[in-house]
This record gives C-alpha cells, structure tokens and sequence, in this order.
C-alpha cells in the first residue's frame, strides 16, 4: 500500500493555461473561460438529444438530453444500474446509441470521433491494465494507441501523469502487485497523459482512501481552474456536493433533474430546527408565526422541533426572538439547507426499492 | 462508425502527430513477446527437433525407410533432416495450438483485461487496431516457425553428421542451399498458418472470453484436418485452409517446384479476405461492453 504523504496528487503547477501561452497549447485549440457560470446554451461540452440505448428489450437508457457546458465540473449521478456506464459509452463511442445524437466538444460522435477523443481523457467503469506489465509499461502502451500523442514526450508525459496522482515510486512495479487504490490512481494517470479538453471520470474515488478521495477532489479542481470541463459519474453525493458546479440525476434510464447545483437544491426546503425541552412550546410558537412544525422522527427523549420555512416572511432571529418570548429554553437553532442526498433520494427512490 | 473509422483526421485540426501511429505495432510487438506465456510457447516449439534428435540418436535401432515421420529415417545419415521432420510432427496440431492461443486471445484478451475500452478511447481506431493486431499475430506464426527450424539445423549439426543433403527428387544440394531451402520451408509453413490466424482473429472479436476464442480456434483447425481426410467430402478439400499444410515436400525437389506454395499462398489469401471481411464488420459495429 501507498505510504500516506500530503499532496499525493500533485496541483498542476507547471502546466500553461491555453490562454496564457500560444506555444504551449499542445492539442488545445479552444480557449475556453474557466467556470464563470454564465456559461452560454451554444457551448456546451457534451450534448445530448433523445439519447437512447436499448439492450433487446431492456431500455438502458430512455431518451435523455444531457446539456454539459464548457468548463463545468459535471456531477453525473444516479443509483447503480440507473443508467451512468451506458451513457458514458456513448459518449466515447464505446456503444452506439439505438437512437438519439451526441456532440462532444462540439463535434458529433462518433462520426468525429478521431477528432474529439484525443482531447478527451477518461476513466471508464474502472480502471484496467496488464497485469504483467508495469504501470509506467502500462501508461506507454495505452499512449501510443492514440496515433496524435508525440513518442519523443511519452517517457516524460508517462513520469509526469504518475507524479500527478503520486504513483512515481511504483511507476516499475508489475501492475498486478498494485491495490485497488493504486490502480485506481493509475487509471485517472491514463487520463491525464495528454492535456485534455474534457475529462470523463466514472466514479473516480472508488476503492480509493480517505486521503486518496481528498486527493482526487484537489485535482479535479485544479483542472477545472485550468478550463478542462470535468464530467463526474459518481453514487457519492458528498463527493458531487463538494467538487461539482452543475449535476444531473439520472434514474431508471432517464434524466429526472439537471442544472447547476444551488437550482438542483432549490427543490428542496430550507428549515428550522430547534433543539429544546419545551417541545409543546416551541411547536405551538411557531404555529402562530404560520409555519408547519413537526416533531423530529428521533428516538431521544427531547426531540427537536423541525419547521419548514417555505418562503415565510420570518428570518430565523425573528424566530428565535419569538421562542424566547414565548417561553421556550432553546438548546440549539439550526437553519439546515436542503441537502443534496435529500434531494437525490427524493428524486431516485428510498433505499433499495430504487426504480428499475 | 465505419466510414469514420478509416478516415485519415486532418492534420489541420491536429496538429501534433506521432509517426503514423506505427508505435502502436510495436508495443503490440513488445507485450506479446514480453508475455512469458509467448515464450514458454517458443520454447515448447524449439523442443521439437530437440526431443526427436534426441531420441533418434539414443535409440540404437534404425528403421526401415517409411516407417515413423516422413524423412526420420534420414536424420541420422543428414541432420539437416531434423528441421523437416520436426515441421511434419508440429504442423497438424502444436502449430495450430500456440497460433490459436496467440490469434484468439488478440481482441478477446484486451476485452477480458478491460483495456479494450481504453485502446478505443485512446482512440486507437478499430480498423487500425484490428489490423495491428492480426500483424501482432502473423509476426508469432513466423517467428514460431523460425524458432523451430533454427532449433531443427542446431541440434541436427550438433548430434548428426552435416553434409550435402539428398533431394527426395534423388538431386544433390549443397549445405548452404538447404539451408536456404530450410528457411523456405519456413515461409511455406508461415504462410500456411496465416488463414487460421485470421480465423482466430474473428472469433477473438465475438467473445470477450479470450480461452474460449482460443479453443474455439484450435477446434476449428482441428475440424478442417478432420474434414480434410474424409473422402466424400473431396469437392472441399481444396478450399480447406489446412489442406496444403503438409505441401512443404515439394519444396525439397529438384527442380523447385513453387506450385503447390502458389496454390497454399491463394487459399490463404482467400481465408484472410473472407474472415477479415468478417472480423471488420463485427468489430466495427461492436458495443464494447466489457
């Protein structure tokens, strides 16, 4: 196993902005805004309408419009099975779609594909290598699949993409001695052998540790600050909350949300919640003040008063103002944001009856 | 998908180019011969001549011209014979197993590794990886029979007397000419192998199991010898792609006779349009799944 080391993905420190060097840009030729927000509806990284996928009589995917704008980092979620590999293989022209289009990076796929693959770096269902090569053997061979990537760089852009995701000191050991998180870390390596436009990892933390989850996320990061849209496929909400701009959730084969975070949370209630021995209290105040309290569904002795504000016109130190002078002994107040996993439930179905 | 795949991208668009994409073969190249399983298969091969000679020059009692392997009878007058009788006993079934192994695992392999998907995204191209690896393949039919007659001519001069070689047109050859026809004989067996590898190569893209392409190669190479000593089926017996497999005795004739090299070499050529007609049309079209 990997001795633990702060930094293990490296931030990308030497490598240029395309904006900021015209000799640098390598295969990038588009220069593209980091995340600004405003993205424009005509640019968008991926695009998809109607897409479809069917095995036999089995709809994997049923018509999804998946809209991906430049410079996003993407969170693609969904329960397992609900559809996240197939769509990622259409995009890469893995699979082709029973109907429906695709663009990728502006071009349609997989007509173009010899265009838009080399600048596009994935991670798809997994990594996988030969087993009796070593990972740095392993990098170089999958390198020189890709007939636009310069042999005269593949030893130092090989050296590079392993001290990126902090695999030097196994880069000359036969891959089937690595761990699951190594190989992991490899795989995202692959990714990163070229500079890429759009990176499409599927589920780029799985089998990795705490501090190797941490790492990933620094590194999707970095590379979103360096413009590299960032397509994220991935059943870890935590994971999409803290590193993703945008999101879309995917159930059952069909697209049931999508738009920037801060709108996908939007469906949710901001609410209070307050913590105290006066529970009669506290929901008879704040009943008065037109809100809906319930009690917390929680086994303790003093349960928490849980209100939603639902567009109410009361701050919450009003609130607690009309607490306090109602008589109620406030323990704790909390103003609690819809959390995404709520949401994600909400959209995908409750534990393991999720929609098939 | 097809059309695109063949199209040659505009240089214009990208600009950095590696060299034509012929790195690509030679990794190819360097994994297979790196694998130990390749070289176990070479040693194996090499052991052939080595077993037989062996066991010609302990046993004491000579035999009877025609009985055992054509020409063993000759390998103690002329160890040159060594390479020839070791093709005869490897042709109908080693060969055919080590260039099964090889051609069923070339898609089938990277499909069970996973790294099929990651060639493709590269992206490789499916008619380009396709082709290198058929090339991958053809090269180990060579070098197997390479490795069998250079082991065939050392152990021969090494335990059997080396001399001018007697045709079995009854002509004298020199030592140098039979080496020459040695290394023809050689080509002869190469090329006779390359239908199957095509074979294998096609199967190898219906499976992502590569031991169950591999079988299914050997079977089928097993099947058409089988076919091929069945009399009432005599109408195919020129069209079975292992028909001309023991053919090479020509080649040890004075005059040369090139003829029955011609007929094996357009056999082959046939076995490669059809099934590498076949093996483009199922891999380009082919969700890659595993």
């Amino acid at each position: 196993m990997v001795a633990f080391s702060p930094g293990r993905f490296r931030s990308p420190g030497c490598r240029q902005r395309p904006s900021d060097s015209s000799g640098n840009a390598g295969h990038r030729r588009d220069v593209h805004d980091a995340v600004t927000g405003a993205t424009p509806e005509g640019d968008l990284a991926i695009e998809s309408r109607g897409l479809t996928k069917r095995f036999g009589k089995q709809t994997a995917v049923n018509s999804i419009d998946l809209a991906v704008p430049r410079g996003s980092v993407f969170g693609f979620l969904g329960p397992n099975g609900s559809g996240k590999t197939t769509t990622i293989r259409m995009l890469l022209a893995l699979t082709q779609a029973t109907s429906g289009t695709v663009s990728v990076l502006g071009h349609s796929m997989p007509a173009r594909l010899h265009h838009v693959l080399p600048r596009v770096g994935a991670l798809v269902e997994g990594p996988a290598f030969y087993p009796f090569l070593s990972g740095a053997a392993n990098l170089r061979r999958l390198d020189t699949a890709d007939r636009h990537a310069s042999s005269n760089t593949r030893g130092a852009r090989v050296q590079f993409a392993l001290e990126r995701v902090g695999l030097t000191h196994a880069a000359d050991k036969k891959v089937h001695a690595y761990s699951l998180g190594m190989k992991q870390r490899l795989g995202i390596a692959n990714a990163l052998l070229l500079p890429r436009d759009l990176l499409v990892l599927d589920e780029p933390t799985n089998g990795l540790d705490p501090q190797g989850t941490r790492e990933v996320r620094t590194l999707v990061r970095s590379l979103a600050a360096e413009g590299t849209t960032v397509f994220v496929s991935s059943h870890l909400l935590a994971e999409v909350d803290q590193i993703c701009t945008h999101a879309a959730v995917m159930s059952a084969g069909s697209i049931v949300a999508q738009g920037t975070l801060a709108a996908l949370r939007q469906g949710g209630d901001t609410r209070v919640r307050v913590r105290t021995p006066d529970t009669a209290g506290a929901v008879r105040v704040l009943t008065h003040l037109g809100l809906e309290p319930f009690l917390a569904p929680d086994d303790r002795a003093d349960r928490d008063v849980v209100a939603p504000l639902r567009g109410s016109q009361w701050q919450p130190e009003a609130i607690v103002t009309a607490l306090v002078a109602g008589g109620v002994r406030i323990r704790g107040f909390l103003v609690e944001e819809p959390s995404l996993e709520e949401r994600f439930v909400a959209l995908t179905g409750e534990g393991f009856d999720v929609v098939q | 998908m097809s059309s695109s795949d063949v199209s040659v991208p505009n240089s214009a668009e990208v600009p950095v180019r590696g060299r034509g994409g012929w790195d690509l073969l030679g990794s190819e190249l360097a994994v297979l011969f790196r694998r130990r399983r390749t070289w176990a298969m070479l040693v194996a091969i090499a052991l052939i001549p080595i077993l037989l000679a062996v066991a010609v020059r302990l046993s004491s009692s000579t035999l009877n011209p025609g009985e055992g392997p054509p020409f063993l009878d000759r390998v103690t007058q002329n160890g040159l014979f060594v390479g020839f009788t070791a093709m005869v006993v490897a042709i109908p079934l080693f060969l055919p197993l080590t260039i099964g192994v090889v051609a069923g695992d070339t898609i089938a392999g990277e499909a069970g590794l996973g790294t099929l998907r990651y060639l493709l995204v590269a992206p490789a191209g499916r008619v380009r990886l396709l082709l290198v690896k058929y090339v991958g393949a053809a090269v180990f039919c060579l070098v197997a029979t390479l490795t069998l007659t250079v082991s065939g001519a050392l152990i021969g001069a090494a335990l059997f007397p080396v001399g001018p070689v007697t045709l079995l047109s009854g002509d004298t050859i020199s030592v140098a000419e039979s080496l020459l026809r040695s290394l023809l004989v050689a080509a002869y067996v190469t090329v006779s192998l390359l239908g199957l590898a095509m074979i294998g190569l096609f199967i190898s893209t219906l499976t992502d199991v590569p031991v169950g392409a591999m079988a299914a190669t050997v079977v089928v190479s097993v099947v058409a010898q089988i076919l091929d000593v069945i009399p009432q089926l005599s109408w195919l017996h020129p069209w079975l792609f292992s028909h001309y497999w023991l053919g090479f005795a020509d080649l040890l004739r004075q005059p040369l006779d090139l003829g029955s090299f011609g007929q094996n070499a357009i056999v082959q050529a046939c076995y490669l349009a059809v099934f590498g007609a076949l093996a483009y049309s199922r891999f380009v079209t082919k969700d890659i799944l595993s």
